[in-house]
């Protein structure tokens, strides 16, 4: 852990000219990730610029188009207890509960959740080669120790994946980031947020190292109905994922009107392919309709030794969740028991 | 008419108000006037040697007070004997900053310290080591090839008992046959405290070393014989031990390097290791097993074979009993065990919880439920069928044994009678349900000990003994056993331990500290109360006057007649009349060597589990795990209860979750936290049921017990192996069952 020096700005405004004098600059809210990250050596701030006081940011607010818009400081823990939350958007609170433990949550911010960076072994352990922590170094995970590693979207250069289980909702959702920056505010759709890895890997969001996220914007269509978030991993809790389903229906009799699904645990970003979710509309909600998705969402999935699992995995995955959806019977996350 | 002795009795831990408090002080707690910090550089290549260390952005932080590498580091003891500790196996031990040499990868390179611990971190991160690497191996699955008997064996480890009858002979010819190879994969300790060491300069050429360890003798000898320190002027002292599960037995790198810069700068230094670190020694070895099980037709036991071989590093030749337990589990006239080491670029395995016997068991009792399957016998009845009533290994009776009964205990309170014999056969839901069980065995010892006691004329009594409490109850039932002894409530015992100046005792390991420092704590309370005695009949108008020690009772804080509890003396007033402000006796308990000789003397225990499987999706639960567990005189069935526990949960990580993944191109391990390197937790555990079975054993120690730190984990991997078997018709091998392994193999396949 390196030496940094700590500004605790009053204001929005306050914080982005602290972040925009120094580019080794760094905001903390929750820490629960970067704080690891500094012991590890693998983030290594100048400067850290607290933004646990902006005013405005901890507020969970009805929007005028009839959605919700969570503020950048919300805690996990108060997304997944809200019950305007629980309510209209079932799956969100959800997959919040499906990760971290209550002592993270409860530190945990929204927009810290977005930015958590990936668990690939070789990015955390500072003794070896990551393109993600140290551009042009490496990857070890290809052809290493890879079982939690990425099957879609890889490049040569990064096959890490997002470690969110939030995101992977709010990717299913159709969220909004809204963020501020210098330049003032802009909207990042949440398909847009995370970046695949490409010749890239060290970069993992669309953000900019000026910019602070200020809230995310849930559209008013919630799947109350029918959604779940199945989540697959090493040990029945407090697990990364190893394969993540976020699914949500909308069915009209025993047919799909809409789909949204969306994988954790298999890419750089919160997986969806709206072509897959399209093909379903229009099919009955059954079996042979989430096995067709399924091969669409997985077309070119490639395993990289052991990691191969994942894909077979993720194809039984999907099909569960979307039955689960269906049924309307979505995965509680308190008994470990997969319905 | 006379109270409920304490032993035997569920008491709550007598230090778990200072330890929820924060009042117990550990290793990394301990103040210090003018301490200075330091901070480990860990190694990054797995063998080769450093070319260049530049310490120079290091050095130039301020508050840095000196950057310690091989280049500069102080001289130590030139011999390798003297760097060996206590419980060092046969080799050359590592010493930390020795020389350019790279025998593993996370090796320290440097030490980094400061005027306080975030100035040390961050001038550590600033050392830039450069290294020219060599052609390293870290792959048992390759270095196999290689492996070899270890020449010299190591103290206290049985090698595997001679062949007896012709096994291979016997397997031939044997109708029914099970051969499998078997693997646990790596696993490290991580106890909840990281290792640290506190050196508090004390002047004049004295130390006080607050060490995390399992034995503080260990650790002052050690200091003494690398540092060239006389015992006089090294006192180390550990009260409270924040698990450590084996990774204390030896002294740990920290401790090295915490002595060497206190001696060198002359001033208080704290070294203490991140949770990365504790991925940088002691570990338990990777292991292969390999069995082969013949029986006859209705599944007696004709031959055992069981080789094994574990990993070590290139410097110690680490040993644990593996295979041993294979002959001696059952009656079988033909056995052939094995056990070689394979040498990778590491650091040396330790002990951990139950050293080898989890290994080796969960092989045998994997295979045995194998051999159920096969020979179409249910395999509780296939253990009863095979029991053994002696030790065969080394021709012997047993001490006591009830394993038996462990059996019996067990299968009622599991509802063994209900389970349905075909794999795949039951089924809730959409899960599938497995009911397995396996035994489970270990060494019941005891080592010699000494003790003190103090009675004051205050009505206090103090018992002490250089044993340590990582955790299992030692200050409670040690407390127990000496109120018992005086008839006094255990609010008046004060127990200390974990201090070099008290009286010799040999580490806190292998199950016997209860047997062993208990027997002490007794016999020094005994001691104590003969003196008494003699002063209570002496007292003017004695109603004891008469009576000898074997006719009176300790009762509430009074000395009465067996015969007639209304007559007797206060202790109080007995020492007033003897004149004696306080009587203090040390005392030495020792096995019986005789005994020893005549009678072997293991711990058992039945495992029953239950696991539900989504076989789709590879999810497991274990909702039910039952253990008999027959270990002598429970002492205090609450702390034993917890203690057995805590062994049947890492049993179940073991099985299902714990796993140091190698990258063998790098030669590291990856995944070196806990996020990544898996321990059950509380979502993972339902209900574990701990039936404690009657057993006398009046010849292992003087007070019955037979010791239960390790009992729990043994077999319970086996167990629910054996319970996904029956629930899925899957039989993996390979430790952790993970997800992944629950997914990919055909229902279909059966045993090799």
């Amino acid at each position: 852990m390196n030496r940094f020096t700590y500004a605790r700005p009053a204001d929005l405004a306050g914080a982005l000219r602290e972040i925009a004098r120094d580019p080794g600059a760094r905001f903390i809210a929750g820490g629960t990730n970067l704080v690891d990250l500094m012991k590890y050596d693998v983030e290594r701030p100048t400067r850290l610029v607290d933004v646990t006081r902006l005013p405005g940011l901890d507020a969970i607010e009805e929007t005028a188009a009839g959605g919700l818009r969570i503020g950048a400081l919300v805690s996990n823990t108060a997304i997944a207890y809200d019950a305007r939350i629980g309510r209209r958007y079932p799956l969100l609170a959800s997959a919040v509960l499906a990760g971290a433990s209550p002592q993270l949550r409860n530190a945990a911010s929204t927009g810290g959740n977005l930015l958590q960076r990936t668990r690939c072994y070789y990015f955390y352990d500072a003794a070896t080669p990551c393109n993600k922590r140290e551009p042009g170094s490496g990857c070890p995970a290809i052809g290493g120790v890879n079982r939690i590693h990425a099957i879609l979207g890889t490049s040569e250069h990064c096959i890490a994946t997002h470690p969110s289980d939030m995101c992977v909702a709010l990717a299913a959702l159709e969220a909004v980031v809204q963020v501020a920056g210098p330049g003032g505010e802009r909207a990042i759709p949440f398909a847009e947020f995370h970046r695949l890895p490409g010749d890239h890997p060290e970069r993992d969001t669309t953000l900019c190292q000026d910019e602070i996220i200020t809230a995310v914007e849930l559209p008013p269509e919630g799947f109350a109905e029918h959604h779940t978030y199945l989540k697959l991993r090493d040990r029945l809790s407090y697990a990364f994922a190893l394969v993540s389903v976020a699914a949500a229906l909308e069915l009209d009799g025993g047919r799909i009107a809409r789909a949204r699904i969306a994988l954790g645990g298999v890419a750089h970003k919160p997986w969806r392919m709206p072509e897959a979710e399209a093909a379903l509309a229009g099919q009955p909600a059954e079996a042979a309709s989430f096995a067709l998705a399924a091969d669409r969402l997985l077309a070119g999935a490639q395993g990289h030794g052991h990691n191969d699992f994942k894909i077979d995995l993720a194809r039984r995955a999907i099909l569960r969740a979307l039955s689960q959806a269906a049924a309307g019977t979505p995965q509680s996350q308190t008994d470990k028991r997969i319905r | 008419m006379l109270k409920e002795p304490h032993v035997g009795a569920p008491r709550s831990r007598v230090d778990g108000r200072a330890k929820v408090t924060g009042e117990a002080k550990y290793a990394a707690e301990f103040p210090a006037p003018g301490l200075a910090h330091g901070h480990v550089v860990s190694g990054a290549i797995a063998r080769g040697r450093i070319t260049g260390i530049d310490t120079t952005a290091a050095c130039a932080v301020p508050g840095v007070l000196e950057v310690f590498t091989h280049e500069n580091r102080p001289r130590t003891a030139w011999f390798d004997y003297k760097h060996r500790d206590e419980v060092a196996p046969p080799g050359s031990p590592f010493r930390p900053l020795y020389d350019e040499t790279i025998l593993y990868s996370g090796q320290p390179v440097a030490l980094v310290v400061a005027e306080d611990s975030g100035t040390a971190r961050h001038a550590a991160s600033l050392v830039r080591v450069e290294y020219e690497a060599g052609a390293h191996e870290t792959d048992l699955l390759r270095a196999r090839e290689d492996a070899y008997v270890p020449p010299k064996r190591r103290s206290g480890i049985s090698p595997p008992p001679k062949p007896r009858g012709d096994a291979v002979a016997a397997l031939a010819e044997a109708p029914l046959r099970v051969e499998a190879e078997y693997r646990i994969a790596t696993e490290h300790h991580n106890p909840m405290e990281m290792h640290a060491t506190t050196v508090v300069w004390e002047g004049g050429g004295k130390l006080t070393v607050h060490d995390k360890i399992q034995g503080v003798l260990n650790s002052q000898g050690y200091i003494c014989n690398v540092f060239g320190l006389s015992k006089e002027d090294v006192r180390v002292v550990s009260p409270f031990v924040g698990g450590a599960f084996g990774s204390g037995l030896r002294p740990q790198y920290q401790l090295f390097l915490a002595v060497m810069a206190a001696l060198a700068l002359k001033r208080s230094v704290r070294v203490v290791l991140t949770r990365d670190q504790m991925f940088t020694f002691s570990h338990r070895p990777e292991t292969i097993n390999q069995v082969a099980l013949g029986a006859a037709a209705d599944g007696m036991l004709r031959a055992i074979r069981h080789d094994a071989i574990g990993a070590t590093s290139r410097f110690e030749d680490h040993q644990e009993v593996v295979v041993n337990w294979s002959g001696l589990l059952y009656h079988c006239d033909n056995v052939e065990l094995g056990y070689k080491l394979a040498q990778l670029d590491i650091h040396t395995p330790a002990d951990m919880r139950a050293p080898g016997a989890p290994l080796g068991v969960f092989a045998l009792e994997s295979a045995m439920d194998e051999l159920a399957d096969k020979a179409g016998i249910d395999p509780l009845e296939l253990r009863l069928k095979n029991y053994a009533e002696t030790d065969e290994n080394e021709g012997k009776p047993y001490t006591s044994k009830e394993l038996r009964a462990a059996y019996r205990l067990g299968a009622e309170r599991f509802g063994w009678s209900r389970r349905s014999a075909a794999p795949r056969s039951m089924r809730e839901g959409r899960e599938l349900v497995g009911w397995g069980l396996a035994s489970g065995v270990w060494e019941a010892q005891m080592q010699q000990t000494s003790a003190r006691a103090v009675l004051t004329a205050d009505g206090r009594l103090e018992v002490a003994t250089a044993t340590a409490d990582i955790g299992t109850g030692t200050y409670t039932i040690l407390a127990q056993i000496a109120a018992d002894a005086f008839g006094l409530p255990m609010e008046s015992v004060t127990v200390r331990i974990g201090d070099s100046s008290l009286p010799k005792s040999p580490i806190e390991g292998g199950s016997w500290t209860a047997a062993s420092a208990g027997s002490a704590v007794q016999a020094a309370c005994h001691a104590v109360r003969e003196t008494l005695f003699r002063h209570a009949r002496g007292a003017e108008g004695s109603p004891l006057g008469n009576a000898d020690l074997d006719h009176v009772a300790f009762v509430d804080g009074r000395i009465v007649l067996a015969a007639d509890p209304d007559r007797g003396i206060g202790l109080i007033e007995a020492m007033r009349a003897g004149g004696a402000e306080r009587i203090e006796h040390e005392q030495t308990a020792s096995p019986d060597k005789a005994n020893q000789k005549r009678y072997s003397s293991y711990t058992h225990s039945a495992i029953f589990a239950e696991v539900r499987v989504d076989e789709e999706l590879g999810v497991l639960r274990v909702t039910c795990i039952v253990t008999a567990v027959a270990a002598g005189k429970i002492l205090n069935p609450k702390t034993a209860r917890s203690q057995v526990i805590g062994g049947v949960v890492w049993g179940m990580g073991m099985a299902l979750e714990e796993e140091t993944l190698a990258d063998h191109r790098l030669g590291r391990f990856m995944n070196h936290n806990l996020a990544e390197y898996h321990v059950p937790v509380n979502a993972d555990v339902h209900d574990i049921d701990v039936i404690f079975v009657e057993e006398q054993d009046s010849r292992t120690s003087p007070i019955g017990v037979k010791g239960l730190g390790e009992i729990g984990i043994v077999g319970t991997a086996a167990a629910i192996a054996n319970a996904i078997h029956h629930a899925t018709g899957k039989r993996i091998r390979d430790l952790p069952i993970t997800l992944d392994k629950l997914l990919e193999r055909p229902p279909a396949e059966r045993a090799r």
